[in-house]
Order: structure tokens, then sequence, then C-alpha cells
């Protein structure tokens, strides 16, 4: 069995099951956010259970349109925290003290390697990073796991991607996944669990294997997931809340798909409006003039991604035709950027330095596009009218791309700047 | 079960972000969000679309956000059905939990064109195209899914499931 079958099976009391199997299992943390979450609470008192299945295992996370950006905004964050109060949860997580959740929820130890994770977001493939089976559900599923505990899955098949060779300078994990969803196409992955593997990924960093998990469902991935190792060990050492599990695939586990890679031939990559799979060389975009440069969200708001930033804008101006706006995750990042020195670097180069949120990479507030104008993200999507008017354009890249671009004014590579 | 109407035709692609930009995402109301669906993608349809009207478009309809938003507005738009080559994952499955009635068929998908008459028969998976006279076959929905449906939604599926334990 794969690593992903394996996880599955053990939630749904089985020995073995097989891709195309429908199943009901157990899971570990649900989670939803100040969007999905009200759809959720609404449901949930459908149902009419006594309460939910776990007081401590249920995760709200106000951070899409939080600190609370209107009106409508404040009352979707007061369903949040007013059903977490009525039910004692114990993983409410208010401003001041959350964050992105799929930084959060690592960071804090809450989700840990061999967890069953659901969320009412996307993005919740990201802790595929850590060795979880974590997948995005939708807010009726969460209704319902947070009355049983349980939901149900189909076992995806297993698409396996080997990457090896070592890679470029500044090339990071943002531009491994935006190469792999370029290669295979926003729905290369769809209904499959997808499963990085190879040398490169097992000496790539937890931030960085986190960011490839995050991006697994721009491919229409049910799941991204890397097998747990040392650098996972310790990573989740003096973090985790509960105890954890090692899983990992069989030698002769099925794939449907294997698809090797060699990265010392993957470049600085972007990805061109209005799809994530639409990727180029960033090298070759230099005539691309931006507006907006937007350095977080749950893709690249970790304290590397903001170092790797901070290492390149340090001592340099943000271009005069450029609002660039950095945004860490979490709490506890944003503090770390302070202490070293970070936030400093980026105030100095004129940049904008945000409490953590959601907030423009999704459209909502915080750095909204204008029509016609065009902006390069650290963020995961690039849709038509993600960032703001439905005539603004979004670029993707990883952090030392974004930070060379504000510096430019144009799409531009760390090698222009330092 | 038959659903009857007349159709709206999208392409590839269509994402969470088109069928309900998250600028109105601040409400869940269905009536609020009915009021922009598939703004983004054709900026007249909230106000053509008619009750009963169906949506046909090709692969991976729904890709993007989890937003259950989106099926929501579609079927608070009055849309009965949508017709695809394939839809993102999460959307189908919410497309289920709520009861939006979703069929995959590569042929319809492809020979069906905007305003366009049809009739889907639920039960047995048939889509027949009143205007050209011609039928199609959709992919069979799984046992499970069609439990689903007969429960009226994940929520009373859950509801019963609760009950009887």
């Amino acid at each position: 069995m794969t690593i992903t079958e394996k996880i599955l099976a053990s939630r749904c009391g089985k020995k073995e099951v097989s891709p195309g199997e429908l199943i009901n299992a157990k899971v570990d943390i649900v989670l939803a956010n100040d969007i999905t979450a009200p759809i959720a609470i609404t449901e949930f008192k459908k149902i009419g259970a006594k309460g939910v299945f776990d007081k401590d295992r249920i995760a709200l996370i106000p951070d899409h349109f939080a600190p609370q950006k209107d009106i409508k905004a404040a009352e979707q964050c007061r369903m949040l925290r007013d059903f977490s109060r009525e039910y004692e949860l114990g993983l409410y997580f208010e401003v001041g003290r959350m964050g992105v959740e799929h930084a959060l929820l690592p960071e804090q130890g809450i989700v840990v390697p061999g967890d069953l994770v659901i969320g009412a977001d996307s993005h919740t493939c990201t802790y595929g990073g850590l060795g979880a089976f974590a997948t995005g559900v939708g807010s009726t599923d969460v209704a319902s796991a947070m009355a049983t505990g349980e939901c149900w899955f189909k076992v995806p098949e297993s698409m396996k991607f080997i990457y090896y060779g070592k890679l470029n300078k500044w090339v990071g994990g943002k531009d491994l996944i935006l190469h792999t969803i370029g290669d295979i196409g926003v729905d290369g992955a769809l209904y499959r669990a997808m499963e990085f593997t190879g040398e490169t990924i097992s000496s790539l960093p937890m931030y960085a294997r986190l960011t490839m998990c995050n991006m697994a469902i721009e491919a229409g991935g049910k799941n991204g997931i890397i097998a747990p190792d040392k650098i996972t060990e310790q990573y989740v050492k003096g973090r985790a809340k509960r105890e954890y599990k090692f899983y990992s695939s069989d030698k002769d586990a099925a794939y449907v798909r294997t698809i090797e890679y060699d990265c010392s031939k993957i470049p600085l990559t972007v990805s061109c409006p209005h799809l994530p799979s639409n990727t180029k060389p960033a090298a070759g975009l230099s005539s691309i003039t931006i507006d907006q440069v937007v350095v977080g969200s749950c893709t690249n708001g970790r304290i590397e991604d903001l170092r790797e930033a901070a290492e390149i804008i340090k001592g340099k101006k943000v271009n005069p035709n450029v609002r660039m706006i950095v945004i860490p995750a979490t709490q506890q990042i944003y503090l770390d950027a302070v202490k070293e020195g970070l936030a400093e670097i980026f105030v100095n180069a004129g940049a904008v330095f945000s409490t953590p949120t959601c907030g423009p990479c999704l459209g909502g507030h915080m750095g909204i596009l204008a029509k016609g104008e065009r902006a390069l993200a650290t963020t995961n999507r690039n849709f038509v009218g993600r960032m703001g008017h439905p005539e603004s354009e979004v670029y993707l890249s990883n952090p030392a791309v974004a930070a060379a671009t504000a510096i430019m004014g144009r799409i531009a590579v760390p090698e222009e700047v330092i | 079960m038959i659903l009857k109407g007349r159709v709206w035709k999208f392409g590839d692609n269509i994402d969470t972000d088109a069928i309900i930009p998250a600028r109105y995402l601040n409400t869940s109301d269905p009536a609020e969000l009915a009021k922009h669906v598939m703004e983004d993608a054709d900026r007249d349809f909230p106000s053509k679309v008619k009750a009963g009207d169906l949506i046909v478009a090709d692969a991976n309809f729904g890709c993007g956000s989890s937003r259950e938003h989106a099926p929501i507005a579609i079927k608070a738009a009055g849309v009965q059905a949508v017709v695809a080559k394939s839809f993102a994952r999460i959307f189908y499955r919410n497309a289920f939990n709520i009861g939006l009635p979703i069929f995959e068929s590569d042929e319809a998908s492809g020979k069906i064109q905007e305003g366009d008459q049809i009739e889907i028969d639920a039960d047995r998976g048939v889509i027949r195209n009143v205007s050209r006279s011609e039928e199609y076959a959709a992919k069979p929905i799984p046992p499970f899914m069609q439990e689903l449906i007969s429960a009226g939604g994940l929520i009373e599926w859950t509801r019963r499931r609760l009950k009887a334990s």
C-alpha cells in the first residue's frame, strides 16, 4: 500500500484499502475558517447532534477576512466565536492569536504526522508535508464530521513524483510544485494522491515541503504527501501536541503513474495568468511590469520565506511604481520577523508589513487590485479576478523572485539585484 | 427524475472564483450569492439565467477553492443541474452533499451547444438533446452517492445515521 492508503486504512479499521473504495474514516482534526465555518455551523445545527464529537479536535480559525474587514465579515467571524464558546472548543484562535490556518496548525503541533485531517479549505492538503493525509472538503462535510468525527472518502489512486538532482540557486519548493503543475496541468492529478519522493525531497526543509503539498490541489490532487523522515522528526519534536506515527509506502505499492524530474533543469518558475499551470521561466518575463508584490499566504508566508525575500531586499528600495505587501502567516512568524530584524528591512525598503491574514490572496482585503493592475505574489492561485478586479492579473512565484520583482518594478530574478 | 431546460455553455477549468468571486463571500445567503453567480466568467450571466436552466461545461468544472458557496450559488440561481466532462473533486463532493445534481459526460459536453434544450433522465443517466435529437450517456452515479441523493443530502444522511445509532 501507499502511505495515503495506509493512513486511510488505519482510520477505518481495515487492514487494507484499495483505490476506488468508498470508506467512512475517523478524522483526527476538523478545520474551518471564517468563510466556510458559518455554513458548517448552520448545517451542524440541523443535524440535531447532542454535541460535537471532540471539543479539542475542531479548529475554527478566522483568517480569511480577519481582522474583520467589514460588518458582514465581522458577523461571520462572530459565528465562529459564539459557536466555539457554546461548545467550549479548544482550538478556536482569536485575532491576535490566529494565523493563516495552514501555517498555524503545523507550527503549533496541532496537526502531526500520520493524522487524517479534513478542512473546509482547499489548501488543507498542506499537512501532507508532515506525512499526514489531509484534504479539503466542503462546509457540509465539516458539519457532519463535527457531529460524528467521521467523513466519507473515495480512496484515491496515487501518482508518484520522483525529484532528483541539485536545486539551482534560489530555486525551492515553490518552483518544484509550479513546474510540476505546469507539466501535468490543473487537472493532471484530479481525484488522485500526489506523493512527492526522491533525493531532492529527502533534503528539502519542512517549510518547502509544506509549500509543495499546499499546491497539490492546484493540479486537482486530493492530497499531496511526503513520507516523514529525520527532517520531519526534527520539525515535530517539541511541537507535537499529540502522539504521532510515521507511515511510508511499501516498496511494491501501486501507482497509477510515475513521473521523474531532474531538478538541476528546473529554473525559477512563474505561473502566468490565469491558471497555475501556465508556467514560464522567470528569467524570460522581464518585460512584464508589476504594480503590486505580495509575499505571504499559506503557501509562502513562513519565516524562511520572509528571510529569503529579506535577504534580497535588504538595503534596497521597493520600486516607486510598486506596492509591496509582506504578510507573515502567523503571530509567531510575525514576532520572529520582528526579532530577526526582517520587519525593519521590509519597512525600510518601503514595503507594508502586515498582521497575519489570507487577505489579498483571495481578493478579500489588504491589497486588492484595480482594473488593469498586475500583481506578482507568492500565493497559490491566479484565476481571473482572484486578487481583485476581473480585469486584473496575478503572476505566482517564490519569495526571492517576488523580492527581486518588487525592486525592479518588473518580473526579475535575484541575480539582477544582488 | 427528469431535468429539462435550456443550456448555458462554459469551457474548461471554470474555477470557483469565476463561479462566485471571493469578494462576495462575506455572506453565505444563497439569494445574495445567486446575484453574482458565474459573474467573472460571464458578467451578464446572473441577469440572463432563468430558473430551470442547465449548465454544460468542459473539463475540471469547479476547480480551486473548497467554497460550498459555489454549488449553492448555482442552485440558488435556479440552475437545475450541471453537466461537464469532469468536475474538480471538492466541487463534486459539495454538489452531492448539498443536493445539486451533476453529471459527467464527455459526449454531452462535446456536442451540446449553448441554447440547446436538453432533458436529463437522472435515474437512467441519459442526457437527451431535444434541439439536435441526440442522446448521450452520463457516467453512472456510485451507489453511495445515490444514497446521499435519496436521503436529501449529507446532513439528512448524517442525522438519520446518528438517530439510528
